[in-house]
């Protein structure tokens, strides 16, 4: 190779090297700011090497599973409590509004709000999150056992029984 | 290997090369493209979750997918611009950044039309969401760049400079998903020796990625065929190509 390409090659590659490791490194320092969610156990053991736990009247998302039976909703309201989990800590979440349509006992969920108490939160926003895994539904039921419910079903046999629930249409095609 | 490749540097041996390919590329590509989505929109079963709102798979992931492998190929072409200043290579990266712009667009598209139904969101300051943004960014700053300069060659020297410093980005938008918590679930079709999706909906997914790859392909070859005859156009060959003859005055 000829010297000046040479010498511009080295200049690129110091380029691509220098700004690889700025920007590995900016990550690492913003690693816990990018995370979109708290997990429960996170929220109560704290968060990160320094521990770092959530304070009351913070705004913040927490992302969990939502416990089986937990789900409470107010026959009269959009109003809904429901508890979300990981891997052994709770988190009640408060909610009034619409779910989404994936929102389910099982399901994945990240919910925006305010801390009011400690494991309490006051969600602003609720989102379903779903996995990786796609098919269908019959596949689902004999490969796993798991028939997904949805509670906004008008069969759904919940923690609460089913009162007069306005059942809206198209949430189950 | 440097020999053999050394001769499509030149405009008219590349624009030879890459007229062969065109039309095999073009051809399977629609073929390929067709039946993918065609399959897996109409005919593959419906998801026991999301029932038929997981469809946009057949065009979310292929189209992320060669979103982000137009922006390596983009990265490339710039370590060859800027090492081995080749003028075809320089043409290559306008040929290149509109095609994964438009991509990246459709991918950001259908992520927020799925999203809405299944997340219950449009947008989510999310790793994955927003990594991906500034992909589409980098697309767009690479072209606005090559385009704002009055000398051709300075505005291709430094879009490959901002080209390749964005390259970064790629294995972020990656493995977003794995390094962070985030709303967006991680990859279905990358994780090798795990089925994570039955043989009645990975069979059109694997044909529609194909397919959109022989697309990203052949779209970046019409596109840079048609550089390569634009900025040759003062050269006889080019102009025997278009079938005009050579007149003293024209």
């Amino acid at each position: 190779m000829i010297p000046r390409r040479k010498k511009r090659l080295a200049w690129v590659i110091s380029l691509i090297v220098g700004v690889a490791a700025s920007v590995a490194l900016i990550l690492f320092a913003l690693t816990k700011n990018i995370d979109l969610f708290y997990t429960p156990s996170e929220m109560l053991e704290g968060k990160g090497s320094q521990k770092v736990r959530p304070e009351v009247g913070q705004r913040l998302r927490v992302g969990g599973m939502v416990v089986e039976g937990s789900v409470q909703r107010n026959p009269e309201t959009l109003e809904v409590s429901f508890r979300v989990t990981d891997t052994g800590p709770e988190v009640t979440v408060l909610y009034t509004g619409i779910l989404p349509d994936l929102f389910r006992e099982g399901q994945g969920i990240v919910a925006q709000g305010v801390l009011i108490e400690p494991t309490v939160l006051k969600a602003t926003e609720v989102l379903a999150k779903h996995d990786e895994e796609y098919m269908p539904p019959e596949l689902a039921e004999a490969m796993k056992g798991i028939q997904h419910v949805n509670p906004n079903r008008p069969d759904y046999t919940g923690s609460q029984p089913q009162q007069s629930q306005p059942k809206k249409p198209g949430t189950n095609p | 290997m440097w020999k053999w490749l050394h001769p499509y540097a030149k405009g008219e041996a590349a624009f030879r090369l890459l007229g062969l390919w065109q039309p095999w590329l073009a051809g399977l590509a629609v073929i390929l493209v067709t039946v993918g989505v065609v399959w897996g929109l109409a005919y593959a079963p419906a998801d026991y979750q999301q029932g038929d709102s997981y469809r946009i798979i057949f065009i979310h992931v292929p189209s992320a997918m060669f979103a982000m492998g137009a922006y390596t190929g983009l990265a490339i072409t710039a370590f060859i611009v800027l090492v081995w200043q080749i003028r075809t290579a320089e043409w290559a990266i306008a040929a290149i950044a509109p095609v994964g712009a438009v991509l990246t667009f459709i991918s950001l598209f259908t992520g927020a039309v799925w999203g809405k139904p299944m997340w219950g969101t449009w947008w989510e300051w999310d790793a994955r969401l927003t990594s991906q943004l500034i992909l589409f960014f980098l697309y767009v700053g690479v072209l606005a760049l090559y385009y704002a300069f009055n000398d051709a060659r300075t505005g291709a020297k430094a879009a490959s400079i901002l080209a390749l410093v964005g390259v970064v980005n790629v294995p972020i938008i990656h493995f977003s998903v794995y390094w962070w918590n985030s709303l967006h679930q991680g990859a279905t079709v990358t994780r090798f020796g795990e089925t994570l999706m039955p043989a009645s909906m990975k069979y059109p997914l694997y044909i529609s990625i194909l397919g959109f790859m022989l697309l990203t392909a052949a779209l970046i070859v019409y596109r840079l065929r048609n550089e390569i005859l634009k900025q040759e156009l003062h050269r006889p060959w080019a102009l025997a190509q278009l079938g005009v003859e050579k007149h003293h005055g024209v």
